[in-house]
């Protein structure tokens, strides 16, 4: 089992140059931010259930970069449809990571479906992904991270991670402040 | 492709207009939940070589897919019919919150020669629904306005960074044939 913060940062260590980060919203955006703020970052504060198709029209958008969805297994679960829709587009450059530790972590560590018999690799599988997979420790991250440049997807890797309690990071809360500052690292205006 | 389409999806000028003007505009995204009133558009997005077809599970999956075109610096559009326009209110959070660009074109059931009642309720509320989250609406109940209406939002989103909602009435779209 991995400790979220520890695998995001060694995920993200020697970032590759022109990854695009999608965080959905809760701990995993505060994982994200924690690893070290980036232009190229760009995190969710509601839309629960959208990380994975922002991560969709982005990557079909700027289909020479790898765009990296970072999420929990709740805000998955949410757009599980996105995962058919995805896997009927195939994307080779969309990357989603669901950081799972089975629970709804931010309203009181109820219990998730993926608690409950739900597996996001056999789904995503089932959707037409290139590939999914169970991450479990550190040398599964290690190995992940090598595949963050050229990820052939559309993948998704569910990383086990526990249920313990982690500090808050908080990144900003402007959406539009987040988004023009992401469209200004692609070379877009603002507006 | 070579779908015979439904009887009440019959080619019409209007709808290849409408499609001229997205082509015009520069979208290159085209997310959809499928409508009889959208085949036009859908069949011929699926055979535009610069353009991506991108049929959704549910309606709410577009709003998110056309904020990350956005990001990306790609123009999308959303299809969708009246009883789409509540499953994206939540989402619809994302577009107020980071001033994003979003048109979705909106065939309306529920409201002209309607048979299934089931429609009615979304129908009513869908001008309501979309007006209160901050997308302006346009409706259009003659062929001779679905163009120009279309053009005229298209650049209202993409040109003023606005959230538009083109309403394509039920009588425009005509009647579903029930047999």
């Amino acid at each position: 089992m991995l400790e979220r913060r520890e695998a995001v940062r060694a995920l993200l260590a020697g970032r590759p140059a022109g990854l695009l980060a999608v965080a959905g919203l809760g701990t995993p955006a505060y994982d994200l931010y924690a690893a070290g703020d980036d232009d190229a970052n760009f995190y969710l504060w509601g839309a629960m259930g959208g990380a994975a198709m922002i991560g969709l029209g982005l990557a079909l958008a700027q289909p020479d970069r790898t765009v990296l969805v970072l999420t929990g297994d709740g805000e998955a679960l949410m757009g599980l449809g996105a995962l058919a829709t995805i896997g009927a587009q195939k994307p080779a450059n969309l990357l989603i990571v669901v950081l799972d530790n089975g629970h709804f972590g931010e309203t009181g560590m109820q219990q998730s479906h993926t608690s409950l018999g739900t597996d996001l690799p056999r789904v995503a599988g089932a959707c037409g992904f290139a590939w999914s997979q169970t991450v479990r420790d550190m040398a599964g991250i290690e190995a992940l991270r090598g595949r963050l440049a050229q990820p052939a997807g559309p993948a998704l890797v569910r990383a086990i991670i526990g249920a313990e309690p982690t500090p808050k990071a908080l990144p900003a809360r402007d959406g539009a402040y987040l988004a023009t500052r992401f469209r200004a690292q692609l070379g877009l205006a603002p507006g | 492709m070579d779908h015979a389409l439904p009887a009440d999806t019959a080619s019409a000028a209007w709808k290849d207009e409408v499609f001229a003007a997205l082509e015009a505009a520069g979208v290159t995204q085209v997310h959809y939940v499928p409508d009889a009133g959208h085949a036009t558009l859908i069949t011929r997005a699926h055979a535009h070589p610069k353009m991506r077809a991108v049929p959704l599970t549910t309606e709410e999956e577009g709003v998110a897919g056309c904020v990350g075109a956005w990001l990306g610096g790609a123009r999308a559009v959303l299809l969708m019919q009246s009883s789409g326009v509540g499953n994206c209110i939540n989402m619809l959070s994302l577009i107020r919150n980071c001033g994003a660009p979003f048109l979705t074109l909106v065939t309306m059931r529920g409201e002209w020669a309607e048979f299934n009642p089931w429609q009615v309720p979304m129908s009513r509320a869908t001008e309501t629904v979309l007006e209160v989250m901050g997308v302006a609406v346009q409706r259009v109940d003659r062929a001779e306005d679905a163009a120009e209406t279309v053009e005229a939002a298209a650049a209202l989103a993409y040109g003023a960074s606005q959230a538009v909602a083109v309403l394509l009435s039920q009588r425009l779209i005509g009647r579903k044939v029930w047999k």
